[in-house]
């Protein structure tokens, strides 16, 4: 055996020691708007948790004296016609946001996936019954679907979170039960069966832990939406309750004075797509990083 | 292939009588009094009896049992009676036929707009891959998806209706009554609608069409001294177009949606807007009416696209 062979021996066994954890986290920085998104919500995290201190002024703190300000060095976005400073109510508005996204996600993601693993695990007249239901959840626009729930149950954080929730069920479902179907087939799964393992065990065990990471980017991609669809419904007039600064009402109330006073309108939305912008793209980065054939897929 | 049609004709059917059911229920089973909101708003002065309170319950027919009021309700839609609307007096079969146009006449354009503009968007993308065009569509394809739709439609308001003064900023018109301002007042909505759909169609078509390019056959067309467009046009987008058929048809609900919001902007009467009113007067008949036309264009595209792609893709009949 020459040296040269033996060179590419140790060639061969080194390119696959590059581990998991390297070659997720070059991939996923390789990307700016990736990053960028990654700042963005870190930036808003903090901005959330620190929003009295960051502030320069309360959410609800008027100044009857200066009502619909102009941008100034007092007022950096100027103020609504109640005096209220909207820099510091963007800066509070970041709170309802993200507390929607997570927690509506977290159901819709938790129901759902459930619902697919059981499908999809189970298969026949199960698989039938679960996704029948799912498609006549997709059958009504998510949207109305949200909005409907949203008003017959009244309206408020704890229902919107509620109603955004099972509106976004269907594709966490639909997902989950694709990937289930697919990774069911698997040697290893039937070996957990041979051995004597529990539905139940092998479902959980198993089957879902590899469904997982089309999963984790979907949900990631979603917070966005899910906070796009609370802006929606706050800009609706149903949501969380005045005068708490929610983005979607900002932009709404601030429609009223858009000739006069534009920076109203613009400054909220400005923060709605920010926000939907950052968790897309680092959805995106997780994707590609996770799992580069997922492309197209999600 | 028959037999793939009949199971998915059979699954639209029984998603639509589930969605009668989803529905009705929710309108009725959660709290909230549609005869109380309309005594509180037309008879503010004067007190009302409990003799005329039952009376208004008994002709909107809801003294009933609940099945029974279900059955009589599906036997009215059956029969193309929606019921009538608590608010507006009138029925509710008349309030749809004369907002449905309206809509559909919307988002047709704006859903062929996100066709027309969103895939051959996509292609030049897939074909100049990481060059200055690629990277400004996608961009604003990136941007396009993120962006509320009420929120673009305010800008817009903002830039051509008020700055510029080039397009009316509300109201809707029949394009056989004026056509002319038919079409300026449809601008501003119609590109609001067909934002969402054409980036997400151009995203979608730009990623397929990347994965066929890569194909062994299309290096064979390559080296067969094929012209550039022969290879684009007729090899890599006849296979690229698969998941964007499929995508486009995910839109359509998107779109009814969409219309919910933007209709509201721009004050189009049409069936977000009539769905909005009902819902925030707990017209429940108006609102299972439209809820359920919507659901039944919805269910039907969708059975369209899924028949068409199991002709396009024979694999699928199978699953």
């Amino acid at each position: 055996m020459s040296e040269k062979d033996v060179k590419g021996a140790e060639f061969l066994e080194i390119a696959p020691r590059v581990s998991w954890f390297k070659r997720f986290r070059r991939v996923f920085f390789s990307r700016g708007v990736v990053v960028f998104g990654l700042v963005v919500i870190v930036a808003l995290v903090v901005a959330a948790i620190f929003a009295p201190v960051i502030a320069p002024y309360g959410p609800y703190e008027q100044h009857l004296d200066n009502i619909l300000a102009q941008p100034d060095l007092q007022h950096l976005l100027g103020t609504d016609s109640l005096g209220r400073d909207t820099l510091s109510r963007v800066i509070f508005g970041t709170r309802p946001s993200l507390l929607v996204g997570l927690v509506a996600i977290t159901i819709a993601a938790g129901i759902g996936m459930s619902l697919g693993l059981i499908a999809g695990y189970f298969g026949g007249t199960i698989y039938a019954i679960i996704m029948r239901l799912v498609d006549t959840l997709m059958s009504i626009p998510m949207i109305l679907l949200a909005l409907t729930l949203a008003i017959v149950l009244g309206g408020g954080l704890r229902n919107i979170i509620i109603a955004l929730g099972v509106s976004m069920i269907p594709p966490y479902a639909r997902v989950m039960c694709g990937q289930a179907l697919s990774i069911k087939e698997n040697d290893y799964i039937i070996a957990a069966h041979a051995i004597g393992g529990s539905n139940r065990h092998v479902m959980l065990r198993h089957l879902a832990p590899n469904c997982f990471p089309p999963l984790i980017v979907l949900m990631t991609m979603q917070i966005g939406g899910a906070i796009l669809a609370e802006s929606s419904l706050s800009f609706l007039g149903i949501g969380i309750s005045p005068p708490a600064a929610a983005w979607g009402a900002m932009v709404n109330d601030g429609y009223r004075y858009l000739l006069t006073n534009p920076v109203l309108s613009f400054a909220p939305g400005v923060a709605i797509m920010l926000v939907v912008f950052a968790f897309n793209m680092v959805g995106d980065g997780l994707r590609d990083a996770l799992d580069p054939r997922l492309r197209g897929v999600i | 292939m028959t037999a793939y049609i009949i199971r998915r004709v059979l699954q639209a059917a029984i998603v639509l009588v589930l969605v009668t059911m989803a529905i009705f229920l929710v309108m009725h089973l959660l709290p909230g009094d549609p005869v109380l909101l309309y005594v509180s708003q037309e008879e503010l002065a004067t007190a009302i009896s409990e003799e005329e309170l039952a009376h208004l319950y008994h002709k909107f027919g809801l003294d009933k049992p609940l099945t029974e009021q279900y059955v009589d309700w599906i036997w009215g839609v059956v029969h193309g009676d929606l019921g009538d609307s608590i608010f507006w007096g009138t029925t509710v079969r008349d309030e749809i036929s004369r907002a449905l146009p309206i809509s559909l006449y919307l988002g047709l354009m704006a859903f062929a707009l996100g066709i027309i503009i969103g895939i051959p968007a996509g292609v030049v993308c897939a074909v100049r891959r990481g060059r200055w065009m690629d990277t400004v569509v996608t961009f604003f394809a990136n941007i396009g998806i993120c962006a509320p739709i009420f929120w673009v439609g305010i800008l817009m308001i903002y830039l051509f209706g008020l700055y510029l003064g080039w397009l009316p900023i509300q109201g809707y018109t029949s394009p056989f009554d004026n056509f002319s301002l038919s079409i300026r007042q449809a601008v501003m909505p119609v590109i609001c609608l067909a934002f969402m759909g054409l980036a997400g169609n151009t995203r979608q078509t730009r990623s397929s069409m990347l994965e066929v390019i890569q194909q062994d056959y299309i290096r064979t067309a390559w080296s067969k001294g094929l012209r550039e467009h022969t290879i684009v046009m007729r090899h890599a987008l006849k296979n690229g177009i698969i998941p964007v058929v499929t995508l486009a048809g995910m839109h359509i609900p998107r779109i009814f949606g969409g219309q919910v919001l933007v209709e509201t902007i721009f004050s189009i009467p049409g069936m977000g807007r009539l769905a909005v009113d009902a819902l925030f007067s707990y017209d429940y008949a108006v609102v299972q009416g439209t809820v359920l036309v919507i659901a039944t264009i919805v269910v039907l595209c969708n059975l369209i696209v899924d028949i068409s792609y199991g002709w396009l893709n024979p694999r699928v009949r199978f699953q």
